[in-house]
C-alpha cells in the first residue's frame, strides 16, 4: 500500500479513528505472528492439527472485525484464524481449542476448522466449503425477525462461489432482503487450482446481480478502503436495505494447507503479493502519514508478540478433556448416548 | 382401521383427527404458544398449504413471516433452519419427500447433528425437519425410507410415528426440544386413520415405545407406515391361537431399549418389521442388541424383515420391494412353533 493509493479515493477525515486505526493493525500483526507461530508448532509437532493458514487475508478480517459489533453475527470457514482473532474472540481461546484443550473455545473438541465463541458472535465456522452461507442466511433471517439492527456477516473463499449452497444463500438472502453481509475472501486459489481455470468469469461481484443483490469489489491488501466498503455493507445490513455481496481481493501468501508445497504457484506472481504482505504495510502506512505514532506501534508489536506467546505456552500447558467428556454435548442430555 | 394409542386421554378434550390434522393442530398450537416457532419450506403457506396440506391454514393465522414460502432450495431451508436456531429461534423445516433431504444432508449430517458437540455446547440447534416417505406410485426416488442414516449419524434424533395422537405428540416434543429431530411421515398414513386425538396441548415423549398390543408369545417390533399391516397380522396371528406382543418404536433415536428388552426376555423370540432396506436397516441394530442382552433366552435367533435390497420398483409394475401383514404372519408362525 502507497499513500496514493490510499489518498485518491478517501480523504484523511474519512479515515477510521485512531483507536480503530490501532486496533486494525493490532488484530493485522497478531494474526501475522499467530499464523507464522502455529504453522511452526504443527511443524514441530506440539500442535497436531490442519491448520489452514489465513496469511494474506489479514487486512480483509481487520476491517470486518471494525465494522461489527460483538452482538453481530459472523459465520466463518476452516481457514478462520483472522476472522475469529478480528471477531474478538479471547486468543488464549483461539490457541487452547487448535491444541485441542479444555480451555478452547469449544472446549477442544472442535479444532482448528470448528471455533464457536458466543460471546464475541461467533456462531460457527465449517469445514465444508460454502456451507456456511445458508446457515448465515438463517442467523440473517433471525436478526430480520428479532427487529433488525443486527447484522451478519459470512466469510468464504472464491472456491466456495462454485458451490450450490452459495446460489441457494445468494438466491434466499436477496428474496428475503435478509441484513447479511457476504463477503467473499478472494485469495486467487481454490486449494491447488487458480481461480481463472475453474470460473468463467473472475470478476465475482458481478455476479451479484444476477441475484439483484448490491456488490462492491475492493483491494483486500488496502485494509482502509476495504474498511470503507465493509462499513457500507453493514450500514445497509442494518438499516434493512439487504444484503450485499463484497469481493476481497488478496493473494494467498501461502499454500492451501500449513503443510503444502507452493510449487503450483507462479513465483512472480506470489512475490508481488508478499511485497504488499499487509501487516508490514499497513504498519509503515500509520507511521509514514503520521497516523499512528512510531513508539505506539513499537508498544503494540510488543504486546501483540508477548500476548501470542502466552497463549501458546497456555494452550500447551493446558489439561486436554477428561475421557468422560467424549459423552457430552452430543444432545442436550447424554444419558442415552453412553452405550450406544 | 383405529389404531390404540397408549396415551391416557380421559379426561383431555379430544376430536376425531387424521395424522395430518392432528400434526396441523401440533403446528398450531406451537405457534400460537411460542413466538420463537418459525415454519419453513416449499409451498407450505396458503392457500397452498403444503402438498399433503399439513400446513393448511397456518399462514394465515400466523402470518407469512413465521410460516415462510421457500424456493425448491433444501441446502438453504436446512441452512436457514439452523442459522435460525443459532439465532434462538426454534425452526420446523419441511422437506417435501425424504429422497429430498439428500440434496441437503451436509446441512443436517455435518452442521445441524453437529454443531452442540463441536462448539462445546455452546450452539445446540433445535430445529425440527419434517419429511415424508412416499409410496411407489411415485417410483424409486420419492418412496425410500432412509431413517437407518440418520439412526448412523450421532446428534440427530428420530421420529416415526404411526397414529395420529402420536403424530401430533411425537412432533410437539420434537419442535419444543434442544436438540435437531428428524420427523418421519408416510404418505400412506396422513389420511388413511382417524382415532380421537387431545385438541389442546399434547405431548408424547422422544424414547419412549408404546406396547400396541399385549401378548406372550412373540414380540413383533415395527413403527411408523409398516404397523397397520403388524397389528393386522397380530389379528391373524390370535385366530391361529398365536399371541404376538407388539412394541411400536415411535422414536429410533432415542431407541427405547428397555422396552424391547423387557418384552423379549418375557416372549424369548422377536420379530423386527421396517420399511427401510433389511439390509444394515434399523432390524440390525435392534436385533443385534437383543441378541446380545438376551442371548441366553432367547428360543430362536431374531428375524428382520424389511424391504428387498432393491430401488423401489414403480408401483404398476405390480413388484413388491416391502414387507406385508402375510409376511409378517408367516415369519411370527415359524418363531412360535420354535
Amino acid at each position: 500500500m502507497t499513500d496514493t493509493q490510499l489518498a485518491q479515493p478517501h480523504a484523511p477525515a474519512g479515515l477510521p479513528p485512531l483507536a480503530v486505526l490501532e486496533r486494525m493493525y493490532e488484530v493485522m500483526r497478531t494474526v501475522t505472528v499467530t499464523d507464522e507461530r502455529a504453522r511452526a508448532e504443527a511443524k514441530a509437532g506440539r500442535m497436531p492439527a490442519a491448520f489452514y493458514p489465513v496469511r494474506g487475508l489479514e487486512g480483509v478480517c481487520a476491517a470486518l472485525g471494525a465494522v461489527l459489533t460483538p452482538d453481530d453475527h459472523l459465520v466463518s470457514t476452516y481457514r478462520n484464524l483472522a476472522d475469529t482473532v478480528a471477531k474478538g474472540v479471547p486468543l488464549r481461546a483461539v490457541i487452547a481449542e487448535l491444541h485441542g484443550r479444555v480451555p478452547g473455545s469449544s472446549k477442544g473438541k472442535g479444532g482448528t476448522m470448528h471455533m464457536h465463541h458466543d460471546p464475541s458472535g461467533l456462531m460457527a465456522t465449517t469445514g465444508i466449503v460454502g456451507s456456511g452461507l445458508p446457515i448465515a442466511a438463517g442467523l440473517a433471517l433471525g436478526a430480520q425477525l428479532d427487529g433488525g439492527g443486527r447484522a451478519v456477516a459470512v466469510t468464504f473463499g472464491d472456491g466456495a462461489t462454485s458451490i450450490g449452497a452459495y446460489h441457494e444463500a445468494m438466491n434466499l438472502a436477496a428474496l428475503w432482503h435478509l441484513p447479511l453481509v457476504f463477503v467473499c475472501q478472494n485469495n486467487m486459489w481454490a486449494e491447488h487450482t487458480p481461480i481463472a481455470a475453474y470460473a468463467p468469469s473472475t470478476a465475482l461481484a458481478e455476479r451479484a446481480a444476477a441475484y439483484n443483490m448490491a456488490a462492491d469489489a475492493v483491494d483486500g491488501f488496502d485494509p482502509i478502503e476495504t474498511w470503507r466498503v465493509l462499513g457500507a455493507a453493514v450500514a445497509r445490513a442494518r438499516a434493512g436495505e439487504g444484503p450485499t455481496f463484497v469481493e476481497c481481493r488478496t493473494y494467498r501468501l501461502v499454500g492451501h494447507t500449513s503443510s503444502a508445497d507452493y510449487s503450483y504457484m507462479p513465483p512472480a506472481e506470489l512475490d508481488a503479493a508478499l511485497a504488499r504482505d499487509p501487516a508490514p504495510t499497513f504498519r509503515a502506512w500509520l507511521a509514514d502519514g503520521d497516523h499512528v505514532a512510531p513508539a505506539r506501534l513499537d508498544e503494540i508489536d510488543k504486546a501483540v508478540d508477548t500476548g501470542v506467546d502466552d497463549a501458546f505456552d497456555f494452550a500447551q500447558s493446558a489439561p486436554h478433556p477428561e475421557p468422560g467428556a467424549i459423552y457430552d454435548d452430543v444432545f442436550a442430555d447424554r444419558t442415552w448416548v453412553e452405550g450406544r | 382401521m383405529t389404531l390404540t394409542s397408549d396415551v391416557d386421554l380421559s379426561g383431555a378434550e379430544t376430536a376425531e383427527m387424521t395424522t395430518a390434522v392432528a400434526m396441523n393442530s401440533a403446528l398450531d398450537l406451537a405457534l400460537a404458544a411460542d413466538p420463537r416457532v418459525l415454519l419453513l419450506g416449499e409451498d407450505i403457506a396458503d392457500p397452498s398449504g403444503g402438498v399433503f396440506k399439513v400446513t393448511r391454514g397456518l399462514s394465515t393465522r400466523h402470518g407469512t413471516s413465521r410460516v415462510r414460502d421457500t424456493p425448491i432450495a433444501e441446502q438453504s431451508i436446512l441452512g436457514a433452519a439452523i442459522g435460525a436456531a443459532l439465532a434462538g429461534y426454534r425452526p420446523v423445516a419441511e422437506v417435501m419427500f425424504f429422497d429430498f433431504v439428500t440434496v441437503a444432508m451436509d446441512q443436517l449430517v455435518n452442521h445441524a447433528a453437529k454443531f452442540r458437540y463441536l462448539s462445546g455446547g455452546q450452539h445446540p440447534v433445535p430445529i425440527t425437519v419434517r419429511t415424508v416417505v412416499g409410496n411407489s406410485r411415485f417410483g424409486a426416488q420419492h418412496s425410500q425410507s432412509l431413517e437407518a442414516w440418520f439412526m448412523h449419524t450421532p446428534g440427530i434424533k428420530v421420529a416415526f410415528p404411526s397414529t395420529p395422537s402420536d403424530a401430533k405428540g411425537l412432533l410437539a416434543s420434537c419442535v419444543f426440544d434442544d436438540d435437531p429431530c428428524l420427523f418421519i411421515e408416510h404418505v400412506a398414513l396422513h389420511y388413511s386413520q382417524k382415532e380421537p386425538v387431545p385438541t389442546g396441548e399434547h405431548r408424547v415423549p422422544l424414547g419412549q415405545a408404546a406396547v400396541r398390543r399385549a401378548g406372550d408369545d412373540v414380540t413383533v417390533i415395527s413403527y411408523g407406515a409398516q404397523m397397520p399391516g403388524v397389528l393386522a397380522a397380530a389379528d391373524t396371528l390370535a385366530g391361529e391361537g398365536i399371541s404376538a406382543e407388539v412394541v411400536d418404536l415411535r422414536t429410533l433415536v432415542p431407541l427405547d431399549f428397555p422396552t424391547v428388552l423387557a418384552s423379549v426376555a418375557r416372549t424369548r423370540r422377536a420379530v423386527v418389521v421396517h420399511g427401510a432396506t433389511r439390509f444394515a436397516g434399523p432390524g440390525a441394530e435392534i436385533a443385534a442388541t437383543i441378541t446380545e442382552e438376551l442371548f441366553e433366552e432367547l428360543a430362536h435367533p431374531v428375524t428382520r424383515l424389511g424391504a428387498r435390497y432393491v430401488p423401489t420398483p414403480f408401483l404398476a409394475s405390480g413388484l413388491e420391494p416391502l414387507p406385508v401383514a402375510a409376511d409378517v404372519v408367516g415369519a411370527v408362525r415359524r418363531l412360535a412353533s420354535s
